[in-house]
């Protein structure tokens, strides 16, 4: 059964230009489905402006779709009672991509990150300095940051304070919103193999919403592409990845090179010029 | 772009940042041509950006320039002169760089005017930079406000600014990355291109090493405040000397587990 499914989903915002007449929205998901399974990586891959951040928020319940349902373990969230909306709102969690809005500049990074623990576990407080100390040092993070404020951290180690947040509760699905695209490389890598350990240890699964291919490749074992609101291809993750559809293709050949062009071997160089 | 012929090199020496705790950049020098992609590289937090806001002094407050002086040619020259006129700059978010209640219009005539460009040169001087950074239709696109452009389009305005100052050195502070692969991908052609139409030479700081191969001749490596390795780009990713070097370039092959290893 899957663990997270939209059925039909479409969303748009409303343009405030004029408030005489309400123009309607125009839709920026359109008939979007998928479904996400228990303990599956699967990344969500797009272009900026494609929709690929409205999907994740619909799919975590902070946006009600216009059209179409999200169904968590089968329900639709909507009819959701407060038991299963808590349990909903525990086992899937999501890390935004702006660190810094993404949390309340007044409190502490060990009141941040225990934040969860009080309203969605049943973890007594005495025990919660003990699992925020666990969870910076799995984000690795010096203990002593717990006491800072966020201004006094970089967006590097701020964006590492939302991933704990995260794994606070011990969810079951995480939505990672360009969650690593901000850090520096030895950091993704890091946080990806930390994500790998959960997945493989804990049977955690994870959307890895990202416009950045290698990421997918070396983390995801399934990838949508979404073009201007729609689900235009969804594969296996193969290595090196091949996408077919125009999309896939457009954020497949602007990958970055791994090596400076004097150093790509001839053979690759000469098939790329043949085709220019 | 007609820069004047005899600026040839710029030289960043014995750039030198403190605040009250202790030593944030020690002692950087830097040395850019004409027609050069000089890329400096490090971890956040290693000095990149100090470095250069030294140069130009731009420094954030808590902070206070030590030491360090800007050669052009071989003779010094003050920050304020550097700034703008000899060196243009673009950041890593360029919507926090325009104000967002003027047009992109106002943001030109600011530009120009500071560089005493007359009145009836600026508006050709606008439309011809707005050309050469890929913005067609510039008319159109001057009467916008920041808001209603993307990101890749606003990175591209700032490019333009950059090129109406006619400065013949760019300092590219982080330039993709809040943009998506094909809008950093499309950036990263742009400069390739303008390094090779107008001779910019371009101090690019990064830490995404694959935006360092597309683009740099030389690279510079810096940890902790200190340049620890420079070297050229093939050199580099082929025999990293330091530490941290290896780390960076270890890190960013691992995203490429198809790829052979370099023979």
């Amino acid at each position: 059964m899957s663990f997270l499914s939209a059925d039909g989903v479409s969303h748009g915002y409303a343009s405030r230009r004029s408030f005489l007449r309400r123009r309607p929205a125009p839709p920026v998901l359109e008939a979007v489905s998928l479904y996400i399974a228990q303990g599956e990586t699967l990344g969500l891959l797009g272009r900026s402006g494609c929709g690929k951040s409205t999907l994740a928020r619909l799919l975590t319940g902070l946006e009600t779709p216009r059209q179409g349902t999200v169904r968590f373990q089968g329900k639709a969230i909507s009819t959701l009672d407060k038991p299963g909306w808590q349990a909903f709102r525990r086992q899937v969690q999501m890390v935004f991509q702006d660190p810094q809005s993404a949390v309340n500049p007044r409190l502490t990074v060990a009141e941040i990150i225990s934040e969860p623990l009080i309203h969605l576990t049943d973890l007594p407080r005495a025990q919660h300095p003990a699992r925020v100390a666990e969870l910076l040092e799995a984000v690795g993070l010096a203990h002593r940051l717990a006491r800072r404020y966020p201004f006094e951290l970089s967006g590097g180690q701020l964006q590492r304070v939302c991933i704990a947040r995260a794994l606070a509760p011990r969810p079951s699905l995480i939505v990672l919103d360009e969650a690593v695209s901000n850090l520096d490389l030895h950091l993704q890598i890091q946080m990806l193999e930390l994500f790998t350990a959960l997945k493989r240890d804990v049977g955690v699964a994870f959307l890895f919403v990202t416009h950045d291919l290698r990421l997918v490749e070396r983390f995801c074992s399934r990838v949508l592409v979404m073009g201007a609101g729609q689900l235009v291809e969804d594969r296996p993750v193969t290595s090196p990845l091949t996408l077919t559809s125009p999309e896939g293709q457009a954020l497949c050949q602007a990958v970055l090179p791994a090596l400076p062009k004097q150093m790509t071997p001839l053979r690759e160089r000469l098939a790329l010029e043949s085709v220019s | 772009m007609n820069a004047p012929p005899t600026h040839r090199t710029l030289t960043l020496e014995g750039m030198t940042v403190d605040t009250r705790d202790g030593r944030l950049v020690d002692d950087v020098s830097i040395t850019l041509a004409r027609g050069e992609v000089v890329a400096l590289v490090g971890v956040s937090g290693s000095g990149k950006s100090l470095s250069c806001a030294a140069a130009l002094d731009t420094l954030p407050s808590g902070t206070l320039k030590r030491a360090g002086q800007a050669h052009l040619d071989g003779a010094p020259i003050a920050a304020t002169l550097l700034r703008g006129r000899v060196v243009a700059s673009i950041m890593q978010n360029p919507r926090s760089a325009f104000n967002p209640v003027r047009t992109l219009k106002s943001h030109f005539d600011e530009t120009l005017k500071g560089l005493g460009v007359a009145r009836k040169a600026r508006g050709p001087r606008t439309r011809q930079a707005m050309l050469d950074a890929g913005l067609d239709d510039p008319e159109r696109l001057l009467k916008l406000y920041p808001f209603e452009m993307s990101g890749g389009m606003l990175q591209r305005t700032m490019i333009a600014l950059a090129l109406a100052s006619e400065a013949p050195f760019l300092f590219a502070d982080e330039p993709t990355t809040d943009l998506d692969v094909i809008h950093q991908r499309d950036i990263l052609d742009l400069l390739a291109d303008l390094r090779t139409r107008f001779g910019l030479g371009i101090l690019l700081i990064t830490h995404d090493m694959g935006v360092v191969a597309r683009l740099a001749d030389r690279v510079l490596v810096m940890d902790q405040g200190r340049l620890v390795e420079s070297a050229p780009v093939e050199t580099l990713f082929k025999r990293p000397q330091h530490g941290v070097s290896q780390a960076l370039v270890e890190a960013h092959l691992a995203l490429y587990p198809h790829l052979q290893a370099p023979s």
